[in-house]
């Protein structure tokens, strides 16, 4: 048992004695001993970092990572090469272990970080101004909402049928509170069918590419927003916005979207980080942590946080949001993995996995059983309907060593047997012929099944 | 004759530059992989009209040009592994290395959110062993590791009280928050749709008995409060609290950011809080990252239990004859509040925060907090010892918990010299500053929790050195007001930042 | 920062905030006290001129780098101007608050609220 303290005998016996008292139980005199526990809590006797180790790795051997199995799963989190200089970089003592920078004096490594990463993220997104990042995507979108809330008078949210689920939910969960009634916009053919709006709407939002994996007309979405004057906003995969229209270029106000893709782990889903950006008559009333330039006392160019007053710590209860601790580390990790990918390797990476998409679409949709649940441009993901029961191919081809990817009918009762493929750099052809091989196999046994079943 | 620094530092110059500024066109890192499909034209793919004229303006630098950028960027960091940081409120002990590792493990990092079930059992399993272990350390059985942060877990607690309200056909419009609070409460507050309320504290650090029954009635929903509170002092009116609050049927939640006080000693679910959160990246070691990541699980009473997000870990106990139980996430859950984000949480938090607990036990917890206690104890006497009391005295005339606040107002009367001052003198001692002007009731106030990972020597250099400030000050006040003078920069325009703002480089 | 002054042709309110009456029309501002515990001020947006503005209440807000507050009507009426030069330099409410520093004009509704403003030295008093 380690808990990572130092105090002897010795000094334990000093520092009572300079405190003015008999024992350390006198220091919790004050707490009413009614409340005292009488015991010790109930868990397991502390172990050594050995045997805590060894039941990690157990329990790590238990689980089936995208090491294990070739894996098309996505639907929000995908599986990237994260270069090891990502890794050498954010378990550096100075950018792991500090607090958020308070005394700039002395955050200057971790400021301009957030200054590089904030000039990344305007860049991908086409805006001018970006936060240092909030938790993840789904809980960006609902803090998107929150802006588009204090911003107007109270007025319905439009949101696409097309954004992620979860991120639909974390903006139901807040709006609650709101009083905001929260309308959606259908899917026809895989593209956002936007209903007629009118000045009772205050937000319209849509995701790009939309979770089928289409590229939606963000800028006609947009201007139809702004015709009622209602913001737009968009909830975005970071790397399609390589190759797509920039949400800024489509005239959105506010661009969110899930950073995960950006040089982060899988995790099980977390920690990684959501991007914020927006125009500049939204900067003073935008969430989370900003890094600001300025200068120092010898004229030194330095950083700082800025437009404090917007944050909880200072506005307290006029707060734009209440975010305090955000994904600084991951934002890291996000703004070390741009620039290595660069200019021009981004738009290489990102070509490369449109290219193999269409030929993994290509291929899969040839399949007897197997079609497009729609023909939209897509980018890196896209869906197909099986005529078979889904679950049960995917249990086929997992026992075959291939993921083919994310059952759509729990969250899109609208395709039941349909299935969400993901691609990225680290799937090659041969892991897509593999997949075909193993999908068609699967999908031709199940429907034996199924006709024999019926016989 | 002293040596001067050569004017063609090549350090020094290099400091200045933003990966940006490094950028040359033609310079990279990364060579994507062969193309090994047919490459089809691109405007079939993606029609013109779809399409970006000009890519994104990303730097163009090779990789031993980032890692010498972001390692240079680095050393003008202070940060915890190097040195003390007593800041309150922030809970900054040691982040232990094991963690690194088992976090780093590909079975924990590689692992898709949406994995089968059947095939993230470990996972699961891990998440569900440390709901356990929070609930017991909270006192309260039923929680849920999804909020991403300490005030999301907060907003959280504020959303399930609405559910718990709504659910008995009442709708009530207030919350209140003492105010010593931390700035997240009021404004998870509104955020969540009510209006804040503030409590008064009285001349004893206490909440104001008398001003709280004032405010407590029916149309109040909920009272956030810490205990140990912002100023470090344990709230022993706690029962009669808890008999107001919940007299008036409103709920009442813990803010678990000054949990590391009473670990093992006494918990927030026996003193009668029926929502508390904990900041896995405080007491539980998540290293703190420059700004995150963290998580902010809540704990929550069996009358609070239905309103939990969705989803939740549950464990499903074998068969009978011998099947291990199985551990799945529960949808079915009609009372929820819903998601508050995507997918389960933030995992790797969780797998630190574990190993945290499994190596610490119910023996190490405890130990935790009582050398907390006495650490902070132990500096408080220290710095009265040194001098330093009289003109920082501690606001308020107790013992303390975990940390403790002095307040410079005679400091800044007698020696022209201010809170702010004094922090931006010890940066150049190599000390992180204590929390200053926080909590706001206290006039010039510092802020200083040690926490029990530092040592007994660490302390006492710690006090001399604020009496050396102070001595020096007496001596020369200008000296601390134009510090930090030996940081990577001095005091920065944070008027003209704000005014003016420039958030991002000009390209 | 101009030292502590508080000047007589102005009348006072509670919450740090002055008029300056003419006749039917008034000039407002935030006093000597207001921006110093502020500190340097980094924001002002003023509200649209033909707003109307309520005695002892908010009718917009201004921030320092370490706060935000609201800025309190002493008295009624409709905003007939307001100060644009404090877009690009908030501070000079710093400097010269009662001056250059004005806020808004309103034409008054009520001229008569000005009885319950304070003097100079009442509103000195408060502060002590």
């Amino acid at each position: 048992m380690s808990s990572y303290t130092s105090v002897t005998a010795e000094d334990l016996r000093e520092m009572l004695e300079t405190i003015g008292v008999d024992s350390l139980d006198a220091l919790f005199q004050e707490i009413p001993s009614r409340l005292r526990l009488e015991r010790e809590l109930a868990l397991d006797r502390g172990r050594s970092e050995q045997e805590v180790f060894e039941e990690l790795r157990a329990l790590a051997a238990a689980n089936t990572s995208t090491d294990d199995e070739i894996s098309f799963l996505g639907a929000g989190m995908y599986d990237h090469y994260v270069p090891a200089l990502i890794d050498s970089i954010i378990e550096r003592s100075e950018f792991l272990t500090p607090y958020t920078p308070y005394q700039p004096e002395i955050s200057q490594g971790g400021l301009q970080a957030m200054f590089e990463y904030q000039t990344a993220i305007c860049e991908l997104t086409g805006l001018p101004v970006s936060n240092a990042s909030v938790y993840e995507g789904p809980s960006a979108v609902a803090a998107a909402g929150y802006v588009a809330k204090l911003s107007g008078e109270r007025g319905r949210f439009v949101v696409s049928h097309g954004v992620h689920r979860h991120s639909r939910e974390a903006l139901a969960t807040l709006a609650h509170g709101w009083g905001i009634e929260v309308v959606q916009a259908p899917l026809s053919d895989g593209l956002t069918d936007l209903p007629a709006l009118d000045n009772g709407v205050s937000a319209v939002i849509v995701q790009q590419p939309n979770f089928l994996g289409a590229v939606e007309d963000v800028e006609a979405i947009a201007e139809a927003a702004h015709e009622v004057g209602a913001l737009a906003i968009c909830a975005c995969d970071p790397l399609p916005l390589v190759l797509l229209r920039s949400p800024g270029e489509c005239g959105v106000d506010i661009a969110v979207g899930e950073g995960q893709t950006l040089g982060n782990r899988l995790d099980f889903g977390g920690p990684s980080f959501g991007f914020f950006a927006a125009t500049e008559a939204l900067m003073r009333r935008i969430p989370g942590r900003i890094a600001g330039e300025t200068r120092d006392v010898d004229g030194k160019r330095g950083f700082v946080l800025t437009l404090q007053t917007r944050e909880q710590h200072i506005r307290r209860e006029r707060a734009t949001s209440n975010i305090c601790t955000a994904q600084a580390l991951n934002a890291l990790a996000g703004v070390i993995y741009l620039s290595w990918l660069g200019r021009e390797g981004i738009v290489e990476l990102v070509e490369l996995m449109l290219q193999r998409t269409a030929y993994a679409r290509d291929r899969l949709q040839a399949i007897d059983g197997v079609q497009l649940a729609h023909a939209q441009p897509v980018v890196r993901e896209f869906p197909l309907l099986l005529d078979a029961p889904v679950d049960r191919v995917v249990g086929r081809c997992r026992e075959q060593g291939v993921n083919p990817g994310y059952p759509l009918g729990r969250d899109y009762p609208e395709y039941p047997d349909g299935l969400l493929v993901a691609i990225t750099e680290r799937r090659t052809r041969a892991d897509i012929d593999r997949l075909a091989q193993v999908l068609e196999a699967a999908v031709a046994a199940e429907r034996r099944e199924l006709a024999q079943a019926s016989a | 004759m002293s040596v001067a620094r050569p004017q063609s530092n090549i350090a020094a110059a290099d400091d200045e530059l933003t990966i940006f500024e490094r950028s040359k066109p033609g310079r990279r890192a990364f060579e994507a992989p062969q193309l090994d499909v047919p490459e089809r034209p691109l405007d079939e793919l993606l029609p013109p009209v779809m399409r970006r004229r000009e890519p994104p303006r990303l730097p163009e630098v090779s990789e031993p040009e980032i890692v010498r950028h972001f390692n240079r960027l680095s050393k003008r960091n202070f940060d915890l592994d190097t040195g003390f940081y007593p800041l309150g409120s922030c809970t900054m002990k040691h982040n232990p290395k094991l963690h690194e590792r088992v976090a780093a493990l590909p079975g924990h990092a590689k692992l898709h959110p949406l994995q089968d079930p059947s095939r993230a059992q470990g996972a699961l399993e891990l998440m569900w062993r440390l709901q356990e272990a929070l609930g017991e350390i909270a006192g309260l059985p039923h929680v849920s590791l999804q909020p991403s942060a300490g005030s999301h877990g907060e907003l959280a607690g504020v959303l399930l009280t609405r559910a718990f309200h709504e659910d008995r056909g009442e709708q009530r419009t207030k919350v209140l928050t003492p105010d010593t609070a931390h700035g997240t409460n009021p404004a998870t507050v509104t955020m969540a749709g009510y209006e804040v309320v503030k409590v008064g504290t009285d001349a004893h650090g206490n909440v104001d008995l008398d001003d709280l029954r004032s405010k407590a009635d029916d149309d109040v929903a909920c009272l956030m409060l810490t205990n140990p509170s912002t100023l470090g002092l344990f709230e022993t009116g706690i029962e009669e609290i808890e008999r107001i609050v919940h007299g008036v049927g409103a709920t009442l939640y813990y803010d678990g950011a000054n949990l590391n006080a009473i670990m093992g000693i006494c918990r927030p679910g026996d003193m009668g809080f029926d929502i508390v959160h904990f900041n896995l990246h405080k007491s539980f070691t998540q290293p703190h990252g420059g700004g995150g990541p963290g998580a902010g699980p809540i704990a929550v009473s069996d009358a609070i239990e239905p309103y939990l997000p969705r989803p939740q870990v549950v464990r499903r106990e074998g068969t009978g004859n011998g099947t291990k139980p199985f551990y799945e996430l529960d949808y079915e859950r009609p009372k929820s509040i819903g998601r508050l984000r995507g997918f389960q949480g933030n995992y790797g938090v969780f797998v630190r925060s574990y190993a945290y607990i499994r190596s610490l036990g119910a023996a190490g917890l405890r130990e935790v907090s009582e050398v907390a206690v006495l650490n902070a104890n132990y500096l408080l006497a220290r710095l009265r010892r040194e001098g330093v009391l009289e003109l920082l005295p501690a606001a308020h005339e107790r013992l303390c918990m975990h940390e403790f606040v002095l307040s410079g107002s005679p400091m800044k009367r007698e020696l022209q010299i201010r809170t702010l001052d004094l922090a931006k003198r010890l940066l150049d001692h190599g000390v992180h500053p204590p929390t200053v002007y926080f909590p706001l009731i206290v006039d010039e106030a510092l802020l200083i929790e040690p926490t029990e990972t530092e040592t007994k020597e660490t302390l006492d250099r710690f006090a001399s050195i604020l009496a050396e400030i102070l001595r020096e000050a007496r001596e020369d006040p200008e000296v601390a007001r134009n510090a930090p003078y030996s940081t990577p920069v001095r005091r920065l325009d944070e008027a003209g930042a704000a005014r003016r703002p420039v958030v991002r480089q000009a390209l | 920062m101009a030292e502590a002054s508080y000047p007589d042709d102005v009348l006072y309110h509670a919450e740090h905030d002055w008029a300056r009456v003419e006749g039917d029309s008034a000039t407002f501002g935030i006093t000597w006290y207001a921006q110093d515990a502020l500190g340097e001020l980094v924001f002002f947006q003023p509200p649209e001129v033909g707003a109307s503005v309520t005695k002892d209440q908010s009718y917009a807000e201004i921030e320092s780098v370490k706060a935000v507050s609201d800025v309190i009507a002493p008295m009624s009426g409709e905003i007939v101007s307001v100060n644009e030069a404090l877009s690009d330099r908030p501070e000079i409410v710093n400097e010269d608050p009662y001056g250059e520093g004005w806020l808004i004009r309103v034409k008054l509704s009520d001229p008569a609220e000005a009885e319950s403003l304070m003097s100079a030295s009442d509103y000195q008093a408060t502060l002590s």
